[in-house]
């Protein structure tokens, strides 16, 4: 059915390693005009990285680009940069919207690429010839509007109509609707179809299955940076599409959670960060209980943890062993709150100083009797922490900076260990650490629980949260999408959660 | 330590070139001045370094030296106040002063650079305002507080040279402020804040409160040199007094060692850095160029300074990262990734 649509752009086994490690391989796939294909996989899939490649941002190391000539025959091409990927009609249209907030929706649009006579500024024209590329995505607005002051949803819909203006065949939109409530999305999708009937090539990059399920005339499956499957519409059903995003199996978890006589250590109850536009959320953890908290990226997690940590201000309260916490992260961690940050080389470590430094000064003010500290910071308790964390080397005057990530991952970790924490969150546990280093954090995290700490962590690696957690919540969009007992889930199970799969008619 | 070694290089090469070619520089009046003037200016870069510390700036230190330096003969001599009142009171307000550009940066979230850049007009204009914009002076009055810093002590078994009462209060702010920094914990906690603020936060430091107490520091220490440069010469001009002082502060701290990224200190350093200037200043006059220059050679030396550190620094890194990356290579067993 698909044969009569001209092809736009034919990929050949392409594939990117970057420092040795294969973050994509062997993808084949033809962009058509007319057509709306979607790309979907779990985090790290590798769908951004092909983006990268579609759109000249970064090269293929391996593997051909083909791209139509005027008289449709397909020549081969070599993206180098944004530039050449706009010559070649390509243009994408980034999940962080890049618009200069200073510039008039006409200035945005032609940016770079200004209309001019005699040298000056046809202002006249641009704003002529954007009212026309701005009915083509139908938004209404005055040219002469500054983006700054537009709603997120039609500042989407001027990089839309900015994409088209460089008389694109092919637009690339890369999670277009993380941003847009459910009627903003319901007008994007209209837009895309007008697009597409009127024979633009649209690929379409969505962590929200149902709209997927919606716009796509073709979906491609990715999975650990290899294509799992390639399905034409009629041909696929969510069912399906998550089976090749999840793909493998996993050892059930061994964990049986803990009963209802332990004591509720934390309880949330109406939490919404102030940083991020979220439904009210509220959960209980008991001694001895690590839950995992999964989602997809930008599904609200680290916001919540932020939020319980008390480093980001929020709405709601929290409590302790019954009692409220005070507002900001000193008062929480005397408390005993903890927090084991997702990036850690930005807000979890002093790059610059040493090890002992790094693992010492959240609490040298409670070990040190009389405020002074010695220069070393606190060598005994320092020792048994690298011991306990099993850091490698065991050195604490070595600079953090010269050490692996796993090795800094725990250092950070380390640092909360000689306070017994109460409550201990952390978030992406074990990103960027090795196989070796992972096992053992897990097992100092269990450890901690197994003493009648409350655990939360936050991760997007499905394999994690089943072999970590008692109980697993999911967050899709800011709200908590469900939950489930962790020896009952399974990764499609917590992928339809995940994917706005259980609360059909909420969202688009 | 480590860090002030450039800057105690540079002032031995400044002090050996102007005792060989500066007419009199030896001499005990002359060095009884340049130490006088370091003591003055190292309790400026002091406070100084107190602010750079956390990654901020202080460009009102000249402003408030005017104002606490004005209104103490102002009010000793025109308002009649006792002196322990009158000291107490500039004190507190140069200490408020702080703690109002303290709570605009971390709770208003405003820039350091702005916030003190109006308050260095603000409190020029204040002090020139209140006094009519007459010069205030002791009129030969008060000389028992003014002993703080006009008084001299002779040194048993050295002539010709007495030392300055003003090193007493410089070298206890010294010890005071470097020990601070290496032994207690909001010190460790500030140098961490400057290091990363947003790892501090992480960590449960209390960022804000120990960056406004940073800026109370500096204030403070500006309206104590205010007073101290007023007890020595006695009396000055609201407008004129005072001015350009926050930049030998914010040099001195700078060649001493304090990076503006944040996060280093050395007392030291800072000491050397301000002593530096002194002496070029006196050097230019006494090999002969025209005092016109002033500022054109400190600057010029400031610029050398600073890229000639920032070269040596980025040259020990790269050193240090080749040799700590040699020894994980021969055991894969025993290293991370």
């Amino acid at each position: 059915m698909h044969a009569d649509r001209p092809v736009f752009l034919r990929v050949r086994g392409v594939g990117r390693r970057y420092a040795g490690v294969t973050a994509l391989a062997g993808i084949d796939a033809d962009v058509r005009g007319g057509e709306v294909l979607a790309i979907v996989g779990e985090n790290g899939a590798g769908k951004s990285t092909l983006l990268k490649i579609l759109s000249g941002v970064v090269q293929p190391s391996e593997g051909s680009l083909y791209v139509a000539d005027d008289a449709g025959g397909l020549q081969p091409v070599l993206l180098d940069g944004v530039r050449d990927a706009t010559k070649a009609g390509i243009a994408l249209v980034h999940q962080e919207l890049n618009l200069a907030e200073n510039l008039d929706v006409a200035g945005s649009i032609f940016l770079g690429r200004e209309p001019s006579r005699f040298g000056l500024l046809d202002r006249g024209r641009m704003r002529a010839d954007a009212r026309k590329w701005l009915a083509r995505v139908g938004l209404e607005i005055d040219p002469g509007t500054l983006c700054g002051t537009l709603p997120i949803a039609q500042r989407q819909l001027v990089e839309i109509a900015k994409a088209l203006s460089t008389e694109s065949r092919v637009l690339i939109l890369d999670e277009p609707t993380s941003s847009l409530t459910t009627r903003e999305t319901e007008r994007l999708l209209e837009i895309i179809d007008d697009l597409r009937r009127a024979g633009v090539a649209v690929v379409f990059v969505s962590h929200h299955l149902d709209e997927v399920m919606r716009i796509a005339d073709r979906v491609i499956v990715l999975r650990d940076g290899r294509k799992t499957g390639e399905l034409a519409r009629g041909e696929y059903d969510r069912a399906t599409v998550e089976r090749l995003m999840v793909g493998r199996d996993i050892a059930a978890s061994t964990r049986r959670g803990v009963g209802a006589e332990a004591p509720v250590r934390l309880e949330l109850s109406g939490l919404v960060s102030a940083h991020r536009r979220q439904v009210p959320v509220s959960f209980a953890v008991r001694a001895g209980e690590i839950v995992g908290l999964a989602g997809l990226v930008g599904a609200g997690r680290t916001e919540v943890l932020e939020a319980i940590a008390g480093v980001a201000p929020h709405l709601g309260s929290v409590r302790l062993d019954g009692r409220e916490l005070e507002d900001g992260a000193p008062a929480r961690v005397r408390r005993g709150v903890a927090i084991v940050p997702e990036d850690r080389a930005r807000n979890g470590l002093f790059l610059e100083d040493s090890v002992g430094v790094n693992m010492s000064l959240a609490w040298i003010d409670r070990t040190s009797r009389s405020r002074l500290v010695d220069s070393r910071g606190e060598p005994g308790l320092v020792d048994r922490m690298i011991a306990r964390m099993q850091l490698r080397p065991p050195q604490p005057s070595r600079r953090v900076q010269t050490l692996s990530g796993g090795n800094q991952q725990k250092s950070v970790i380390g640092r909360w260990l000689a306070v017994d924490p109460a409550v201990l969150l952390l978030d992406e546990p074990t990103r960027g650490v090795d196989v070796g280093a992972r096992a053992e954090i897990h097992a100092e995290v269990r450890r901690l629980a197994a003493a009648g700490s409350a655990v939360v962590f936050a991760s997007s690696e499905l394999e994690e949260v089943l072999l970590l957690a008692d109980r697993i919540i999911v967050m899709h969009d800011g709200a908590v999408a469900g939950e489930i007992a962790a020896h009952e889930a399974t990764e499609v199970a917590i992928m339809r959660l995940a994917t706005g799969g259980a609360v059909q008619g909420l969202r688009a | 330590m480590k860090k002030a070694l450039g800057i105690i290089g540079i002032f031995l090469a400044i002090f050996v070139f102007a005792s060989l070619y500066g007419e009199n520089f030896l001499s005990g009046i002359n060095l009884m001045q340049l130490t006088q003037r370091t003591a003055l200016y190292s309790v400026l870069a002091l406070g100084a370094a107190l602010v750079i510390v956390t990654g901020g700036i202080d460009l009102s230190i000249g402003s408030v030296v005017c104002l606490a330096g004005i209104m103490t003969p102002w009010l000793l001599v025109e308002c009649e106040w006792s002196p322990w009142l009158a000291i107490s009171t500039v004190l507190a307000l140069s200490a408020l002063i702080g703690l109002c550009h303290g709570l605009l940066i971390t709770r208003l979230r405003l820039q350091p650079f702005l916030v003190t850049l109006c308050g260095l007009l603000l409190y020029r204009g204040i002090a020139r305002w209140m006094t009519g914009d007459q010069t205030q002076g002791f009129m030969g009055e008060f000389d028992g507080v003014r002993k703080l810093a006009t008084g001299r002590i002779a040194i048993p078994g050295i002539e010709n040279f007495l030392l300055p009462a003003t090193v007493i209060p410089a070298a206890i702010l010294l010890i005071v402020i470097g020990l601070f920094y290496s032994r207690t914990v909001w010190g460790r906690w500030l140098l961490a804040t400057g290091r990363n603020e947003s790892a501090a936060r992480y960590s449960g430091i209390p960022t804000a409160w120990l960056i406004t107490l940073s800026y109370v520091g500096c204030s403070l220490l500006a309206g104590f040199g205010g007073m101290l440069f007023i007890f020595d010469i006695s009396s000055a001009q609201p407008s004129d007094f005072g001015n350009f002082y926050e930049l030998y502060a914010i040099a001195a701290a700078v060649l001493g060692g304090c990076s503006l990224r944040g996060g280093e200190i050395s007392v030291i350093g800072v000491l050397f850095g301000a002593a530096t200037l002194q002496v070029l200043r006196t050097t230019i006059i006494l090999v002969g160029l025209s005092s016109q220059l002033e500022f054109a050679v400190i600057g010029a030396v400031l610029l050398i300074g600073v890229a000639a550190d920032e070269l040596i620094r980025r040259y020990f890194a790269r050193r240090l990262e080749r040799m700590s990356r040699r020894p994980e290579q021969p055991s894969p067993i025993a290293s991370g990734t």
